[in-house]
């Protein structure tokens, strides 16, 4: 089932703003794996030991953090527009 | 002369040269470092005590490169005695640290903005935008406004209309979206890096939060060059607190203080307490909420430098708590009418807090303890609406003053 990624500029190297994927995966590990083999070296630079996703890093799908959607027990549903973004401060 | 070393990132430990940059490689947020052995050299109590009183006479411990250009006059609020609410509170030597009164926008915002803009400047940004609970997009549009500068402010669409207001009236551009400050903020990360602009909170973020720090800087000069054993803040994104820490501790490191403890306390309300509620669990990873609080100015669900806030909590001994919308409006009434300081639903909620940190014992009576009071009630005025007694309407009659307020039983003394 292919979703839509946009991955900040930081992880697609060299590129300017965000750059937009798709892709077919069912879940938020198999959306790592893949970046991986999109961006090799990325899942050491984002990921914790275990391959858990930094907490830096929040990830939404429609609108949505995934954390409210059961995080990494979500299951991707066609068409979900994916976005990666680091977090920011506040104000 | 600046004592800048550079940015580095504060848990991968890489190192960057001083630029615009939104966060490390890694994606975790950067921070900045300094020469502290040159702090040691050249700073003392006496250098900085002949200074103007305002938060440039800090400047070194500040993120610029040269002297600040503009937002000259921020800072250095007043910190007050609290007697009449220390006893109420049940706490023998109660201050205020009232950044309700700051220039120019009244909340402490204005101090991270001041390091913000004339970050801006030396970069040579030339439009600054932020995204805003209200306080912030404030004193973006103020602080641009006197420096020339073009603004944008992004804000949640629902914020109180002073706030709105307060931001209009210097010709910034709003862009009111449709949603929470968390998704205000996801916009902006989106966009930052695409519009050449320097945005105080994202690609400015490393320099920006260091203007936190001058609110410690005058609070531990203000007591006579030394930290409370308590201190009472309220968290948003979390990062003021972290600061607050950051500075007691570097104060003592280049000798301008005795290292002696004090307790980092936080404080958030009930319907947006991810921090407070990570800090009673003991555990610094905290769970989003989404926000549902008559304090916007906190209502941050997903907030930046939480880890860090309740992590800093936990180290200094501190504890975390939060209350409810009526126990904010109580808090407000409470401050108002014991110390004559109108502050905003955030600073409701630190009063309500700490009066909940008094009770538990969690601060004990004899620990000298500071309120950090960091916005101004009359940005929030809707959170009172209905809330007050409004008094009496009459003809301008005598008897029908006397009928609704009658006299006392005694009489001051007249002589015409």
């Amino acid at each position: 089932m292919p979703i839509k990624v946009r991955i900040p500029a930081v992880i697609a190297r060299g590129k300017v703003g965000s750059d937009n994927v798709e892709m077919a995966v069912a879940d938020l590990k198999g959306l790592l794996d893949n970046l991986e083999t999109l961006y090799p070296g990325v899942k050491k630079s984002i990921c914790d030991e275990s391959g858990k996703l930094s907490r830096f890093v929040n990830v939404f799908v429609n609108d949505e953090d995934i954390r409210f959607l059961g995080g990494e027990a979500y299951r991707f549903q066609d068409g979900d527009e994916v976005l990666l973004i680091p977090s920011i401060a506040g104000g | 002369m600046s004592y800048v070393k550079g940015l580095r990132c504060r848990e991968c430990g890489k190192t960057y040269a001083v630029a615009p940059r939104v966060v490390c490689d890694c994606l975790a947020p950067l921070e900045v470092v300094y020469d502290v052995e040159g702090w040691k050299r050249t700073m003392t109590r006496e250098k900085i005590a002949s200074r103007p009183p305002n938060m440039w006479r800090y400047h070194e411990f500040l993120p610029l490169e040269g002297e600040p250009t503009c937002s000259k006059s921020v800072g250095f609020t007043p910190l007050v005695e609290a007697p009449r609410l220390g006893e109420i509170l049940g706490c023998r030597k109660l201050w205020l640290k009232n950044d309700s009164v700051n220039c120019p926008t009244l909340s402490f915002k204005d101090r991270v903005v001041a390091v913000a803009i004339n970050k801006a400047i030396e970069f040579g940004f030339k439009t600054v935008a932020c995204a805003s609970t209200g306080n912030l997009a404030n004193a973006v549009a103020a602080h641009a406004a006197a420096a020339g500068l073009e603004a944008y402010v992004f804000i949640p669409d629902d914020l109180e209309e002073a706030k709105v207001l307060g931001s209009a009236i210097f010709g910034a551009k709003l862009v009111k979206i449709r949603g929470n400050y968390d998704a205000v903020n996801r916009l902006c990360s989106q966009i930052a890096n695409d519009y050449g602009w320097g945005f105080v909170n994202v690609n400015l973020r490393a320099f920006y939060g260091e203007g936190s720090k001058s609110l410690a800087y005058e609070v531990a000069e203000q007591l006579g060059w030394r930290t409370p054993q308590a201190i009472v803040i309220p968290m948003a994104g979390g990062s003021l607190i972290t600061r607050v820490g950051k500075a007691f501790g570097e104060m003592a490191e280049i000798g301008l203080i005795e290292r002696k403890p004090f307790k980092l306390l936080g404080a958030q309300a009930t319907g947006c307490s991810p921090i407070t509620v990570a800090v009673k669990r003991g555990n610094p990873e905290f769970e989003p909420q989404k926000p549902s609080t008559i304090a916007r100015s906190l209502a941050i669900g997903s907030p930046a430098d939480g880890y860090y806030a309740a992590r800093s909590i936990m180290n200094s001994g501190g504890a975390g708590e939060d209350v409810t919308d009526d126990e904010i409006v109580g808090g407000m009434k409470l401050l108002a009418e014991t110390e004559g300081i109108f502050g905003e639903t955030a600073a409701g909620v630190t009063v309500a807090v700490a009066q909940k940190f008094f009770k538990q014992g969690k601060i004990r009576p004899d620990e000298e303890t500071v309120l950090c009071i960091t916005g101004n009630g009359y940005k929030t005025l809707d959170a009172v609406q209905g809330k007050l007694d409004l008094g009496i309407t009459i003809r301008p009659r005598l008897e029908e003053f006397e009928a609704a307020v009658p006299r006392a039983g005694q009489q001051v003394p007249v002589t015409n």
